[in-house]
């Protein structure tokens, strides 16, 4: 029963997070936004101490109900576990808690959380995981099934699809990201929860509040036959039969599988305030911990810490595929250009407060309609997003980063509030502009879409004697937003470029 | 089940017999198709004869020189293409064929290309059509397409290429293409100072060339100014842009309302050629309310034929050009000009007024995707996007407030169909204004500030301010 709702929550849980971060439209957002919201790191990195309290407080009471319904790592573990123990009863066995990597891995990710090392945070955490698998791996294949849906919508005449440019936003990520899936449903598929129980910094987190939990799993001795089989469905390996009956509640992450296994009723979910908080740290000389696996759990750390330093990789520049037939001039497409300053999003205040609060967990970048928002590949931020105007520009009228962001790196703003904000600046390389250097007699492109008007168009005798104006920025209206730079003619780097402000302020 | 109780039920009206209805009762799904076919087959024959059998096609005769010249002309600006084995575009020959063929045996004898149309293509695949029928079974007209530049030299080569492709020793109407823009002194450069002009007098003489004369596309000045050299060249015959729209709705600055070309015409005896019956196709395919408006006049009509019609019934018109792809083009054509019915005065006042005021209040741009203006040398498809606005403002996915009903409808139709027809790169917001598009365009666009105009309506339905 109590198995049963837990797997309805969780399945509920799991499949709005995950469309959360498929949902490209931005949509969904508006029912199913909180859902990223409970997310333990973006809440404690939002400082949302309603949401943490909430979090002690349950797991206080249920134990870490949140690892089995919230967490949608530790959802989709279940489900990899589920998927390998299928008919294979009774695989897992009681193993000792890995200490030192538990304490190890949360000490370090304290350190790196303090020392705002984000990229090795959001490495360690669950829902970043999560984020960037999806965003990484899934979001391809459902964009490429909207694609789909929309040639098809296309030749029916409707508009209730639209193509979605599917395209690497960043190398090094994604190959994190897939790395990071193959341990999960690795580790998943060989020991059920040992991820959760040894690497998650959230998990250790929660397990000294849960070994106080009020309601618990306990085992009544008096029934129990050591039949093992609550044991042996236990995928947090933290029931020890031979070793005194007891539960290690800080590894128990309430899945109920032992309670619904239970021939013999001895498996009870129950108020135990008073049994014992520590009965948990006796189990102590069971079986000793299998060196193979501890060296596999080990190993699996050291490729997780490993990916963190990825080949510099190429630009995800490709030729631009361009339909229809002759008649066409070729487009050169722009390069990303290396930015003196990364330019954050409108709502993140500055440089360091958004990479201080961004959990990496891509869900701005899954909304992001007009291609700016991309993983960065600077080792410091590696994974966490920086905004780029070659594929398209931060446009006025969109604030969508800002409404999805769970963690408070990008805070909310408005359509109106954002034309207020300077994010960057932008500047001219008058050798490139194609009017400066004579390709063109007038152009002022960059002048036209200026959604702000610093844009003004001057006089300047060229240097073939012709009066010409040319742009010319005033960088005290100027917003950052890019519009300039994305449609500047000059390819394949534009003539005016923007770079970002350290700290955001008002124009 | 149903569908046969239904099919027979028709059957018994049609009062086909019950023998016939057994038949289709029992051979199923296949058989009955054929035989509805028979019946509407014999239901035409009840009906008056099929015009396309019986009908004869309006000749008109050319006042210089007693040439008989179907009302109806052959465009060859299109045909349908297809891929050579390189995946380059080329005609499809054997259609082209046909569809002449098909013309000719109805009496169309007037052919009209030129060496720039498709890329050169177009005048080949005429010459190997026409090439396969005696050559005093048609006219030829081409054109002096010399835009590159003013050096002789190219003249030259595109009047002998022109002969070479066509597989003909004569042609027997010349055009001098696309005259107007630069007005006389673009005509100087052009024609004049280069001797190309006196050279194109001498094969007049020679009679290489049967009948010379000159496009026209621009305003009225430059057209004064064509008028002028009449008096010095004596052109045979001039080729003006003339439709029912631009009859008295033309905007003045750039072009010049057909009423008055077709007067100053008709004041020399000069024979007229029609283009643009159709502006471009747009006459074919106008907004909404103006279908329903020439629907209600005649539910049977074509909307095209309308268009032809009103054209056809000046009579200083020697030939109307209709560009013909498909052959329910060609035949819907042939039905219109096989028994030619000329417009009464009250019709042609309808189109020219009523028609025309309602189109008129459509933002539309003038273009008709002839593609001299592309390659744009920024990428951007300028034909693309106007035909896309066009269709927009047309079938009223247009939308013009916030406060309009279906305003969200409308913006996410316009928005997403425009991303459809270009990609993101070439689409208006990327022209930079270098203008040399401008020249090119025979029907004098000022192509980027129409590209601007619609970029800012984008704009607008993006950011909602509209």
């Amino acid at each position: 029963m109590l198995k049963k709702l837990r797997v309805i929550l969780a399945a509920l849980v799991f499949t709005g997070i995950t469309l959360l971060f498929l949902d490209f439209t931005g949509t969904l957002h508006h029912w199913l936004g909180w859902l990223a919201k409970i997310q333990f790191l973006p809440a404690v990195l939002a400082v949302n101490l309603i949401v943490i309290a909430a979090m002690v407080l349950a797991t206080l009471l249920f134990g870490r109900v949140y690892c089995s319904i919230i967490c949608p790592l530790g959802v989709f573990q279940d489900g990899v576990a589920h998927l390998s123990r299928k008919g294979k009863k009774g695989k897992y066995s009681y193993s000792k808690e890995v200490k030192w990597l538990r304490y190890g891995v949360l000490a370090l990710f304290i350190i790196a959380l303090i020392a705002g090392l984000n990229s090795l945070v959001a490495l360690l955490a669950p829902y970043s995981a999560w984020g960037r698998i999806v965003q990484n791996i899934l979001a391809p294949v459902w964009q490429w099934g909207n694609n789909l849906l929309a040639a098809i919508a296309e030749r029916r005449g409707s508009y209730a699809f639209y193509t979605k440019e599917v395209w690497l936003k960043s190398l090094p990520t994604f190959i994190i990201a897939a790395v990071t899936l193959v341990v999960i449903v690795i580790l998943a598929w060989k020991n059920g929860r040992t991820y959760c129980n040894t690497v998650c910094p959230v998990g250790t987190t929660l397990s000294f509040f849960s070994r106080f939990a009020m309601f618990r799993p306990v085992i009544d001795a008096s029934k129990c036959k050591n039949c093992h089989q609550c044991e042996r469905k236990c995928k947090a390996a933290c029931i020890d039969i031979d070793g005194g009956k007891k539960i290690d509640y800080s590894r128990c992450v309430d899945c109920f599988n032992c309670i619904d296994n239970c021939k013999f009723g001895a498996l009870e979910y129950r108020f135990a305030w008073k049994n014992g908080a520590s009965a948990a740290d006796k189990g102590n000389e069971a079986a000793p911990a299998d060196k193979t696996r501890r060296a596999f759990i080990v190993g699996s750390a050291i490729a997780l810490g490993g990916s963190a330093i990825p080949a510099r990789a190429q630009t995800d520049e490709g030729p631009i595929e361009i339909e229809g037939e002759g008649g066409f001039a070729d487009i050169i497409p722009k390069t990303a250009i290396k930015r003196q300053v990364a330019i954050t999003p409108f709502g993140s205040e500055s440089v360091e407060q958004f990479y201080k609060h961004c959990t990496a967990c891509q869900l701005c970048v899954a909304v992001c309609p007009n291609n700016v928002l991309r993983p960065s590949k600077d080792l410091k931020h590696l994974m966490q997003p920086e905004m780029s105007y070659e594929r398209g520009y931060c446009r006025p009228e969109c604030v969508k980063c800002s409404e999805v962001c769970p963690a408070g790196a990008i805070l909310k703003i408005t359509p109106e509030e954002k034309t207020q904000w300077k994010v960057g600046t932008a500047k001219i390389q008058p050798w490139l502009c194609l009017v400066d250097n004579g390709e063109v007699e007038e152009c002022g492109n960059c002048a036209r879409h200026c959604p702000v008007g610093a844009i003004q168009m001057v006089q300047k005798e060229r240097e073939d004697g012709k009066t010409v104006r040319i742009p010319s920025v005033e960088e005290e209206k100027c917003i950052g937003c890019g519009a300039c730079e994305n449609l500047c003619p000059a390819r394949p780097v534009s003539a005016i470029t923007v770079n970002g402000y350290l700290v955001h302020h008002k124009a | 089940m149903k569908k046969t109780i239904d099919r027979r039920e028709f059957i018994k009206k049609t009062g086909e017999g019950a023998a016939l209805a057994g038949a289709v009762a029992l051979a199923g799904a296949c058989a009955p198709k054929k035989t509805v076919e028979s019946l509407a087959a014999a239901a035409v024959d009840n009906n008056a004869p099929d015009v396309l059998e019986t009908g004869k096609m309006e000749l008109r005769t050319n006042s210089t020189n007693g040439d008989k010249v179907s009302l109806l002309g052959y465009g060859c600006m299109r045909f349908t293409m297809k891929k050579d084995k390189d995946g380059n575009d080329i005609i499809d020959q054997e259609n082209a064929n046909n569809l002449i063929d098909y013309a000719l045996a109805h009496g169309v004898n007037y052919f009209d290309t030129a060496p720039v149309y498709l890329r050169g293509q177009s005048e080949k695949a005429v010459g190997i059509a026409l090439s396969r029928h005696p050559r005093n079974s048609y006219f030829i007209a081409t054109k002096m397409s010399n835009f590159q530049s003013n050096d002789r030299k190219l003249a030259m080569q595109l009047y002998n290429d022109s002969f070479k492709n066509l597989q003909t020793d004569y042609i027997d109407y010349y055009l001098l293409h696309s005259l107007g823009g630069g007005g006389a002194a673009g005509f100087k450069a052009r024609f004049e100072d280069n001797g190309v002009i006196d050279f194109l007098l001498g094969e007049r003489e020679k009679g290489k060339i049967r009948q010379l004369g000159l496009s026209f596309h621009g305003n009225k000045e430059s057209f004064d100014d064509m008028m002028a050299l009449h008096e010095k060249y004596h052109w045979d015959f001039v080729q003006i842009q003339m439709n029912y729209f631009d009859w008295s709705h033309a905007d003045g600055r750039r072009n010049v309302n057909a009423e008055y070309l077709y007067e100053e015409l008709d004041k020399r005896n000069l024979p007229i050629v029609i283009m643009e019956p159709l502006q471009g196709g747009r006459l074919a395919k106008p907004a909404q309310s103006v279908v329903n408006r020439l629907k209600e006049r005649d539910p049977q009509a074509s909307l095209a034929s309308w268009a032809f019609r009103f054209v056809g019934s000046y009579p200083r018109v020697l030939t109307a050009l209709s560009g013909m792809v498909y052959m329910e083009h060609l035949q819907d054509n042939l039905r219109t000009f096989m028994d030619f019915k000329p417009l009464t005065d009250e019709e042609k006042t309808f189109l020219d007024t009523e028609i025309s005021d309602l189109m008129a209040n459509f933002p539309t741009v003038d273009c008709n995707d002839c593609k001299y203006c592309m390659p744009c040398p920024y990428g951007i498809d300028i034909p693309g996007i106007f035909m896309h606005y066009n269709t927009c403002v047309n079938e009223g996915s247009f939308a013009q407030s916030k406060e309009q009903e279906n305003y969200q409808k409308l913006r996410k139709a316009y928005l997403v169909s425009y991303d459809r027809a270009i990609p993101t790169l070439r689409q208006a917001d990327h022209c930079v204004g270098c203008k040399q598009c401008i020249p090119k365009c025979p029907q004098s666009i000022q192509i980027p500030r129409q590209l601007r105009r619609i970029d800012a309506y984008v704009e607008k339905l993006k950011q909602g301010t509209l």
